[in-house]
Formats: structure tokens, C-alpha cells, sequence
């Protein structure tokens, strides 16, 4: 299992999900929870994904998602899971 | 499981609140390259270190991809050269040859600074601890990425008053053979007193003798998001504001926790420690004066600000203590002047004097940090003005240290820019009455007596 945070953060705009999981499918990646909200117009999604099967280096899905952002006009990150639970886990 | 306000508070802490880790420093030793020639032991030095550093900087940069957390320094600090160059340099120049090495190092790693450039004299100074010191102004005025510092005083051996008034006179003088760039050579040079061998931040790191072959240090920092905290709490009781800092400090060192791991395992080698600092930069909103301001300061430099910066910097250590595995280093607030956008301000509004400055050194993790002060200073003025530092230090068994600059040509009321995370600073007034009788005694200062605890 390698967990990794996917986030989508901006404007509302139609097929934002459908773009990423498009991406992610094309790539291996199992999607295992997606939240989502939509707080005055802005769009706000987590999903926590397990990129154990995707053959790319992870830098490069950092960067290939980063550009999915920016055709959306969103901000696409994805982090390793690790950095959310030391923060926020004892 | 994660939920999505975690997610959304540690990356708000990062876009908004400027956190990052401030350095991945990796510590090497050099001892094992002594050699009796020159040419020989620059080489050694040269090989070792391009060795174990080699990935430093790109493994840096895939964490920080993979995290999503800003890395901003890769750095290295070495065993004090005085200890490696002994018997090799018969003369300043020579050691001024092995700075060039160093900088070429650094240059081809893409490291921005290399610290370690250092003599430890708390007690005596050797012959070769003498010739580098004497070497610091040619070395930091023909090299672009290196770091120096001297440790002129301990809590266990006293102040080295003859090295006091040395660095006095090497300060001034590195400030004359860099006056074409505003005196920055002396932005490069830092004296200490009770310098720990594990400091990961410049300009004071060194990779101390008591270390390991080789370590990884980082250092973690993270005013903006104390800022922030703060905010929330306007007007709160000084029990939840300790709270509140505390559990600021502690999710910022975690972080830091997990990239020194991470760095140490792809790097192979093992971790040393993390240095709970909060360490500004010149951007809005990185500043430790903003905190002390949303504490309820109007200007760092108001009465109370002694308090306000003790509290902060024992929540900061008690937050960061339970969160890493090892802390170390200089671990608190720094206060420099000129990489403080709200120390400067507080400067120019005539809040913050030299003296408000010292009396905040007793109680925060470092000391007199990126002054600038007149060009016409006299090395005596300097050299007591580091006597003072270190006996803060000596006395209340911390690290002090002194990192002035007498900026050649420009007097109070004037402003000097440095550039980049270095700043800049208007200069500062400095008490112009002598001690210069003071600094010409000659010897040492005894260690004060709650140091003989045998």
C-alpha cells in the first residue's frame, strides 16, 4: 500500500472529478476514499488513493496532475499520505 | 483516517503560512583527512565530501516534491577546519586555499552554504586555531558559499578574552575587504559562546568532534504559522496562548521529524537531530516580530518584550521537544534584525535599540544576529560587545553569539541591502563610550561557579 493525498482545490466546474479519475485510472491508481464539498462556489476535494501499482515515478504524477490544474483552473496537489498523519497523529 | 480539514490545515499552513523546513543540513567529518600536505588534504577534503553529499540536494528536492512541503536550504556543515588543517597550513593563505576548495564543493554540489569554517577557542587558542582566524577576512571576502564562526566562550571554561579582542579586530577587518558589497563578508562570520556541535543553521554550523563520521540534520521553522494561531486566539488568557503556541510548535516539528527521517533513510545516512527553531525570512508573514506583536506588543522592543519572547521560545521547545525523537542545536526563537521584515520596522520606528536587543538574547536561542551598526566602529566597541554576548551565554549556560556588521561608509539612519534571505537592515547606533581599557587586559574569565558541578 503506498497512501497518497489527492486534493482539489478552486471554481466549480463540470467534470473536475471525472478528469482526475480518468488520470488516476489511466495510471493504476485505486481510488480508496474521495470527500468533496462545495463551500460558496469553490470546489474542495480529498481523496486518498493507493499509488502502489502505478509504474511512474511518483514525481511525475505530481507534475502530470499539477497540469490537469491548471487545463481545470484548479489546484490539483498530491502528497504523500505520511506528512497529514505525523502532523496531525500521535 | 485523515479527514479533510487536516488536509486542508497542514496545506494552508504551507501556501498561506509560509511553513517549510527551513535546511537539510548534513553534518561530515574531516578529521580523517588530515594530511601534512596541502594539495593532498584539499583533495581528500574534496573527494569525502562530494561522496556522501552527492544526492543531498536532489534527494532534498524528491521530498519535497513527494510531501509537498518547500525544503528551502540544503546545507553542510564540517568539522571545524582548524582541527583538519593544522598540519598542513603554515600560513593564513594556505587556509585560505582550503575555503576555495570548500566553495568549489559547494558550488558543484548546489549546496548554498557550507558551514565549518571554524576554530573552537573557548579556552586557548593553538597556533592553527590562530592562523585561521586570521585568515577569516581573505577567506569570506574571495568565496561565495562559506560560513565561519569561532567559539570564544563556555559555560565550563570561561571567555577567551584574547580571542574576544581577536575576533574584534577580524570582524572590522572582514568588513573592510568586502566594503564593495555593503561589508557582507561579516554576514558570513558568527561568534559564539557554548556552540553546539550539532547546529544545522548558518552562519554558526559546525559538525562538532563528539559527532558521527557523518549525520543529517534539520532544521525546522515556521513563525508564519505561530502567526496564525495566534490570531484566532486575540485577547485570550496567557494559558491558552502557551497552549496554543505549543501545539503550533509541535505540528511544525513533525514535520520536520518526518523530512529528517525520510532524508536520512534515501541518504543512507543516520539522523542526528532536529533544531525547533522559528527562523524568519524577510517575506511578509515569516516573521518571529509579527508574534511577538499578535502577543500584544506594538513594536518588538516595547516593554514586555523580554517576557513575551521567553514564553514564546519555552512553548516552542515544549511543543517540539515531544514531536522528534532527538532536538538539538540552537532550538528557540531567532531574532535577527535585517531577515525580519517586522524587526526592521520596529528598528526604524525607534522601538528596538542594540541593548532591548541584548536583553532579549538572555532569554531566546541565539543572540545579536544580523546587526548592522556604523562603519566607523571600533574593533575594541566589537569585541566588547561580544564579551557581553558571552558572558549572557557563560552565565545562563545557552548559546549566544554575535553576528554584526560594520558596514565600511555608512553611518545611523542608514540602510544596507544584503539580498536574498540575508535581508536588509538600517544601521543601528551603537554606545560610543570606550572599553577599550576592558578588552586590552589580556587572558581569560573564569568559568562562573555553578559550572563546577563534578
Amino acid at each position: 500500500m503506498n497512501r497518497t493525498i489527492i486534493t482539489v482545490v478552486g471554481k466549480d466546474t463540470v467534470g473536475i472529478i471525472a478528469r482526475v479519475c480518468a488520470y488516476l485510472a489511466d495510471n493504476n491508481v485505486n481510488i480508496l476514499d474521495i470527500t468533496q464539498t462545495i463551500v460558496q462556489g469553490y470546489f474542495n476535494m480529498m481523496m486518498i488513493v493507493d499509488m502502489e501499482k502505478m509504474e511512474k515515478p511518483f514525481e511525475q504524477a505530481v507534475n502530470e496532475l499539477d497540469e490537469i490544474g491548471k487545463e481545470l483552473g484548479v489546484q490539483i496537489k498530491c502528497q504523500r499520505e505520511e506528512i497529514f498523519n505525523k502532523m496531525h497523529r500521535i | 483516517m485523515i479527514n479533510i480539514s487536516e488536509v486542508t490545515e497542514t496545506n494552508k499552513m504551507i501556501d498561506k503560512e509560509n511553513l517549510d523546513v527551513r535546511t537539510i543540513t548534513m553534518g561530515i567529518s574531516l578529521l580523517d583527512c588530515a594530511d601534512s600536505n596541502l594539495d593532498v588534504l584539499c583533495q581528500k577534503i574534496y573527494d569525502k565530501m562530494t561522496g556522501l553529499a552527492r544526492n543531498l540536494v536532489k534527494t532534498g528536492e524528491e521530498i519535497s516534491k513527494e510531501y509537498g512541503i518547500p525544503i528551502v536550504n540544503k546545507r553542510i556543515s564540517i568539522t571545524p577546519i582548524s582541527l583538519v588543517g593544522g598540519t598542513a597550513c603554515k600560513t593564513s593563505d594556505d587556509y585560505v586555499k582550503i575555503a576555495q576548495t570548500l566553495d568549489r564543493v559547494a558550488a558543484e554540489l548546489g549546496v548554498n552554504f557550507i558551514g565549518g569554517y571554524s576554530a573552537v577557542v573557548s579556552k586557548g587558542m593553538t597556533r592553527s586555531d590562530e592562523l585561521l582566524i586570521r585568515s577569516i577576512p581573505k577567506a569570506l571576502a574571495c568565496t561565495e558559499r562559506i560560513c565561519s564562526s569561532v567559539n570564544v566562550g563556555s559555560t565550563k571554561t570561561g571567555i577567551n578574552m584574547d580571542a574576544v579582542k581577536l575576533m574584534g579586530e577580524i570582524i572590522r577587518e572582514t568588513a573592510e575587504m568586502t566594503k564593495d558589497k555593503d561589508s557582507l563578508g561579516c554576514a558570513k562570520l558568527v561568534v559564539l559562546c557554548n556552540a553546539p556541535d550539532d547546529n544545522p543553521f548558518m552562519a554558526g554550523a559546525f559538525h562538532g568532534v563528539s559527532e558521527a563520521d557523518a549525520i543529517i540534520n534539520v532544521g525546522v521553522s515556521g513563525p508564519g504559522v505561530v502567526k496564525y494561531a495566534l490570531e484566532q486566539i486575540r485577547g485570550a488568557s496567557f494559558e491558552v496562548l502557551c497552549e496554543t503556541i505549543k501545539r503550533t510548535a509541535f505540528k511544525v516539528t513533525r514535520v520536520g521529524q518526518l523530512v529528517a527521517q525520510e532524508a536520512s533513510r534515501r541518504l543512507g545516512v543516520p539522523f542526528g537531530i532536529i533544531d525547533l527553531s522559528l527562523a524568519p525570512t524577510p517575506a511578509i508573514g515569516d516573521s518571529v516580530a509579527e508574534i511577538l506583536q499578535e502577543i500584544g506588543l506594538e513594536h518588538p522592543g516595547a516593554p514586555g518584550t523580554t517576557a513575551a519572547l521567553a514564553l514564546l521560545n519555552d512553548q516552542v521547545k515544549k511543543g517540539g521537544v515531544m514531536a522528534s525523537s532527538y532536538v538539538g542545536g540552537l532550538s528557540g526563537a531567532f531574532i535577527p534584525v535585517s531577515e525580519d521584515q517586522g524587526m526592521i520596522d520596529a528598528v526604524e520606528a525607534g522601538a528596538l535599540t542594540i541593548e532591548k536587543l541584548e536583553a532579549m538574547t538572555c532569554v531566546c536561542s541565539v543572540g545579536l544576529d544580523m546587526i548592522a551598526i556604523p562603519g566607523d566602529t571600533s574593533a575594541a566597541t566589537i569585541s566588547g560587545i561580544i564579551a557581553d554576548e558571552s558572558a549572557i551565554g557563560m552565565v545562563n549556560q545557552k548559546t549566544t553569539a554575535v553576528r554584526i556588521i560594520p558596514v565600511i561608509g555608512k553611518g545611523v539612519g542608514e540602510t544596507v541591502e544584503f539580498g536574498g534571505l540575508l535581508g536588509y537592515a538600517p544601521v543601528m547606533p551603537v554606545n560610543r563610550f570606550s572599553c577599550e581599557a576592558f578588552v586590552n587586559r589580556g587572558g581569560r574569565i573564569p568559568a562562573p561557579i555553578h559550572s563546577f558541578k563534578n
